[in-house]
């Protein structure tokens, strides 16, 4: 995974050696996940392979458990039992980033932007000289007009996602998860931050998943889209889309875009009248 | 035309002007009914002036009490009973509603009885804490503080226990230590509710300071002042002791109210 863009010393990965690379499969590799809730299984025995490096929208009916499945493989949510690894390494030893739907909840309103933005690396450790000269790299990356010496509550809601985002990109993750990010916005903060996302994804090749309820976007943005059933949850289908990136208006009426589109319709419709 | 408008502006303008002062000064208007309304009474002898003086000797007696008399002293007496008794409930009450509050089970156990003594009038304790602390500073602080100790204990506790799990989950997902987690994110994250407890908490502790200073022996303070007056029949001091009391218990509170704003930014934004 690079982030050469970045033009940064790599930060210090989690301890514990990477197994040896040749042998080890990449990706997301998740066997026998299984977890039970008082009203019965979400997931049971589910296996799941995904790649590294693409962008993953989940897609399913509503209470399927998409936001539980991110939750469980991020490590967010204990699971009862079974398997994940990436890259042939547990969560543990992953460095992996999380945004949540409700920026409100999820900033902290005590710190101004830029140290909510800073706070993950101050977790690890670094000095205030490493943390500033990479946040700088990052805002220069992604050309941030925010004023970020503000407090969360001072910013509109665009913004303060923005700041979540940055914030979760900040240690350069492995992985970066997306519950809805978009659903407490606007539809103009929602197409902004979305191109400012797909562009994150361009330039870092983070591996992401990202969980929609809006089907347009979740096959825009996505390499792969993973259809869900309901619950006991399975993986109902798996599409691969690959239109050129970057993806753009004239994408939404290519005809490989609205046939994907059309057969994930489908699929989600055959799974929630089954 | 234009003119016209022009002018018809200007004067509405002017008019939101004097009405953004008048509304400025609504909160100075009940107390001047009630003294307007004291000083009435007073003057046509509905009021038996033998319970009541009239507002005017009452004024000037409490400035004189102030500036040249006793009443200072008594206040500063208050003050500084109060504010250790604060100190020592904070000081407990804020670590220890930390630690009940962080896990569930605990609050549980102990809820009923931090309840059970919050609900009992800390009054009541008055003969157990004078055999416990004494008849000196000791058990009238040691009261006022177990009082306020009680509230703040209870607020802070409650805070943590419902702190937003977002935050938590966001902080824990980069990584942070249980330390850190609770340093940085619970404790902020209970700051406004801390707050509501500290407020409550040193009104509770006036409260009790002043009724203590009346009934556990004692040379000098408010309450004692107050008990003194009435003893004496010297009315004009007390009606000014009490009105002197209320200002101070109002200005406690009012500056914990601009210490929360200033610490507590994000509350409710």
């Amino acid at each position: 995974m690079s982030s050469g863009a970045l033009e940064l010393a790599p930060l210090p990965r989690a301890v514990g050696a990477a197994p040896d690379e040749a042998d080890v499969p990449r990706g997301i590799r998740i066997r026998g996940l299984t977890k039970e809730f008082d009203n019965g299984y979400v997931y049971r025995d589910f296996d799941l392979d995904l790649h590294d490096g693409e962008f993953i929208s989940i897609f399913g009916p509503n209470g399927c458990g998409k936001s539980t499945l991110i939750n469980l493989i991020s490590g967010l949510a204990p699971i009862d039992s079974g398997e994940v690894l990436y890259n042939g390494k547990p969560i543990g030893q992953t460095k992996v980033s999380y945004v949540f739907q409700n920026y409100r909840d999820a900033l902290f309103p005590w710190m101004r932007a830029i140290s909510n933005i800073q706070y993950p690396l101050k977790l690890l450790h670094l000095d205030k000289k490493t943390r500033d000269r990479r946040v700088e790299a990052l805002l220069a990356e992604f050309d941030v007009r925010i004023d970020l010496q503000r407090y969360p509550y001072e910013l509109s809601g665009g913004q303060q996602q923005t700041v979540s985002i940055l914030r979760a990109l900040i240690t350069d993750p492995e992985v970066l998860f997306l519950d809805e990010p978009f659903s407490a916005l606007d539809f103009e903060m929602t197409l902004f931050i979305r191109e400012k996302l797909q562009e994150v994804f361009l330039q870092t090749g983070t591996t992401m998943l990202l969980v929609s309820h809006d089907l347009e976007e979740a096959v825009y943005l996505a390499d792969q889209v993973l259809l869900l059933t309901k619950r006991p949850t399975r993986v109902a289908e798996i599409l691969g889309y690959d239109d050129p990136r970057p993806r753009t208006v004239e994408t939404l009426s290519e005809p490989s875009f609205i046939a994907t589109k059309k057969l994930s319709l489908e699929i989600f419709q055959r799974e929630v009248r089954r | 035309m234009t003119v016209n408008r022009a002018v018809v502006t200007g004067g509405s303008v002017r008019r939101r002007k004097r009405r953004a002062l008048r509304d400025r000064l609504l909160p100075i208007v009940g107390p001047l009914i009630l003294i307007g309304l004291w000083w009435l009474t007073s003057a046509t002898g509905i009021l038996n002036a033998k319970l009541v003086p009239a507002p005017g000797p009452t004024l000037v007696t409490t400035w004189n009490a102030l500036l040249h008399g006793t009443m200072l002293h008594d206040l500063v007496q208050t003050l500084i009973r109060v504010l250790y008794a604060f100190a020592f409930a904070a000081g407990i009450g804020v670590p220890l509603g930390i630690l009940i509050g962080a896990n569930e089970r605990v609050y549980r156990s102990i809820e009923f009885l931090v309840d059970f003594f919050r609900s009992t009038p800390s009054t009541a304790m008055f003969p157990l804490f004078m055999l416990m602390f004494g008849l000196g500073e000791e058990g009238k602080i040691a009261l006022a503080a177990f009082a306020a100790f009680l509230i703040i204990v209870f607020n802070v506790a409650y805070g943590v226990l419902h702190a937003r799990k977002t935050r938590i989950l966001a902080a824990r997902s980069m990584g942070a230590s249980s330390l850190r987690i609770f340093s940085d994110i619970i404790f902020l994250e209970t700051l406004p509710q801390t707050f509501v407890g500290l407020r409550a908490g040193v009104s509770v502790a006036l409260v009790v300071v002043v009724v203590a200073e009346m009934f556990i022996g004692g040379v000098d303070g408010m309450g004692h002042r107050i008990m003194e007056d009435q003893y004496s029949y010297n009315l004009k001091d007390m009606y000014g002791s009490l009105i002197v009391s209320g200002a101070f218990g109002y200005g406690l509170n009012y500056l914990f109210l601009l210490i929360e704003r200033h610490f507590v930014h994000w509350a409710g934004r």
